[in-house]
């Protein structure tokens, strides 16, 4: 990098280094450190805020947030492609339209359109009112406040982040590539596993680890959706630093939610490099 | 010679816009067949009317006798081999090579046996694990006729094969293209708008203009016996003469120039060189007629370009046999 170029990073390097290493190092450091009685952090070495995430609660949790992440980023990806696909086959000012239709949610605070949610699911809700209403059920349905609802409102809340990749690398795709598999004899349902799916690779890979790693960390909702039942990673980590006031554990259960997401971070990366070669391919 | 392919009444629309108008044509088996045409006539809408990427709005198309109007392009015994090759930049050039055999289930020995064969036949063996992103132009273009002809089809279908490439490699390979058709003994339909292309390499040449047919023929009739204005001018250099209402062509090359006092004929005609221009082994003269307003193209293969002169009054003259009536 030049000289300028250095000058030019300046600005953001200081607020990195302020704003996020900075705090990520006292997260660090608290974690290897014990809780006082009244929450305040005493400084004397300890691993015990480790140890104590050996816990079968706490394995239960990590275990819990792993599921429901892995199952979040299938859903997304299922849901998510055909959209993709969608899109990608209309003339570009519609593409235009919908693209800006996916987005338009993330001008609404998420909290509020989490909340959005449970006026629809709650017992005297609009989908079971409609229900009742045509007869289909006799009493309203518990959509709230389970594992079903917190993966609804997961869903949701990242769809967007699976489509957009979906869709730049369903863009890219040529699809003269596909019409050159299907006069080899491929169907079209091996068309697409041998050549539209690799050729994807990347795009999905994107979506599902911004889906993954984001929902590995997600605390709104399954604290709105999920009710007092559901508690993952993130609900942990948000209950020690504000009610239980508990801020060393909260800082190692951080520390170990980053280790994961960070070992999942290399290991795609490493994955990407491995279908690098055929990346410059001349036309 | 048998039918291969044949077209019957085939038509398509693109929306309002009559891309293909009602066709006949038959394919011969073991041809070298070109359709030729500016762009936009529609000779690769056609080829992917065959190769079954589309669907004529109407008629049939027929595959030795059996209808495969409305068979998917993966269920017709034929491959294509791609403007821009088309090949998967994931797959080693074998994995590309192997891809329609794989998909057919031909069984592995048989897999391995035609495979080396092919390489053999396109000298792709020093290529076989690479990548198509690692390979030239020319390399990839083997890759893509490899990857067809080892399918073994009753037609190869060919869309502007080499038009990616630059001039020498094409000269080169429209010659390999060529044997490769006679030592393989496949049918080829090749589209092209290069008709020095057309004329090295087919059999027969349909020569197409918005959507319709002008002539069929061997690239010798094509050239010496244009049925249509259409076809005298677009094919090679002509001129297009007028007498009693009727059009007549006459090649350059069938012009003969004398110097203003040489002996002449008395069908010779008198006029004055408006150009010269020197093309390697010939002179392009333009020769505007004394007599009629009518300017000729006349190529003279005298090796001395400062022979003629700008402005120079001469005299042309040729065979009324060389004159082709044009419809």
């Amino acid at each position: 990098m030049n000289q300028r170029g250095k000058w030019l990073a300046a600005p953001a390097f200081i607020w990195l280094l302020c704003f996020f290493l900075a705090p990520l190092f006292f997260i660090v450091f608290y974690s290897f450190f014990e809780r006082g009685v009244y929450g305040e952090i005493v400084y004397r070495f300890t691993l015990s805020n480790y140890i104590r995430m050996a816990d079968s609660i706490y394995v239960k949790i990590l275990l819990d947030t792993l599921a429901i992440s892995v199952i979040t980023t299938v859903v997304t990806l299922l849901i998510a492609y055909p959209l993709a696909y969608y899109i990608s086959g209309l003339p570009k000012r519609k593409q235009r339209i919908w693209l800006l239709l996916i987005m338009v949610p993330f001008w609404i605070n998420f909290l509020i359109r989490s909340f959005a949610w449970i006026i629809i699911l709650r017992s005297k809700g609009i989908v079971n009112s409609l229900l009742l209403e045509w007869g289909w059920i006799e009493k309203p349905l518990a959509l709230l406040y389970n594992d079903g609802a917190v993966l609804l409102g997961m869903v949701y809340a990242l769809l967007p982040f699976m489509v957009l990749p979906l869709y730049v690398s369903l863009e890219k795709l040529d699809r003269r590539k596909l019409e050159a598999a299907y006069d080899l004899g491929a169907t079209p349902w091996k068309a697409f596993l041998y050549v539209t799916l690799p050729l994807m690779k990347h795009g999905i890979m994107n979506g599902s680890m911004l889906v993954f790693v984001s929902s590995l960390g997600m605390f709104v909702v399954p604290d709105i959706l999920g009710g007092a039942k559901s508690v993952l990673l993130g609900n942990l980590i948000q209950n020690q630093f504000l009610s239980a006031r508990d801020w060393p554990f909260g800082s190692s259960v951080s520390i170990i939610l980053m280790v994961f997401s960070f070992i999942l971070i290399v290991l795609y990366q490493k994955a990407v490099a491995a279908g690098q070669h055929w990346e410059g391919e001349r036309q | 010679m048998k039918e291969l392919i044949q077209l019957n009444q085939v038509e398509k629309q693109f929306g309002r816009q009559q891309v293909i108008h009602p066709m006949v044509l038959s394919v011969f088996e073991g041809e070298f067949l070109t359709l030729l045409g500016p762009s936009g006539c529609g000779k690769t809408t056609l080829l992917r009317m065959i190769a079954g990427f589309e669907q004529p709005s109407k008629g049939d198309i027929f595959l030795l006798g059996e209808n495969i109007t409305h068979l998917p392009p993966y269920k017709r015994d034929m491959n294509m081999v791609f403007q821009h090759y088309a090949l998967f930049p994931h797959m080693t050039v074998e994995e590309n090579i192997l891809f329609g055999l794989k998909m057919k289930g031909v069984n592995q020995s048989e897999q391995k046996r035609r495979l080396e064969e092919v390489l053999e036949l396109t000298q792709l063996s020093e290529w076989r694990k690479r990548r198509p992103a690692q390979l030239s132009g020319g390399q990839q273009q083997r890759v893509a006729i490899a990857r067809a002809v080892v399918n073994q089809p009753k037609v190869l279908l060919l869309d502007e094969p080499l038009g990616a490439l630059d001039y020498q490699l094409r000269k080169s390979l429209q010659i390999e293209l060529k044997n490769l058709q006679k030592q393989l003994g496949i049918t080829f339909v090749y589209v092209t708008h290069d008709q020095e292309e057309a004329m090295t390499m087919s059999d027969r040449i349909v020569i197409l203009n918005k959507g319709k047919i002008e002539q069929i023929g061997t690239p010798q009739e094509i050239y010496y016996r244009p049925r249509n204005i259409f076809v005298a001018n677009f094919i090679g250099e002509n001129n297009i003469l007028e007498k009693n209402g009727k059009h007549y062509s006459i090649r350059p090359e069938k012009i003969k120039v004398y110097k203003a006092g040489e002996p002449i004929n008395e069908k010779a005609k008198t006029g004055r060189i408006t150009d010269v221009i020197f093309s390697g082994n010939h002179v392009k003269l333009y020769i505007s007629l004394e007599r009629e307003a009518q300017r000729l193209l006349v190529y003279d293969y005298t090796f001395d370009a400062t022979l003629w002169k700008q402005g120079e009054i001469v005299n042309v003259a040729w065979n009324e046999s060389d004159e082709v009536e044009l419809r």
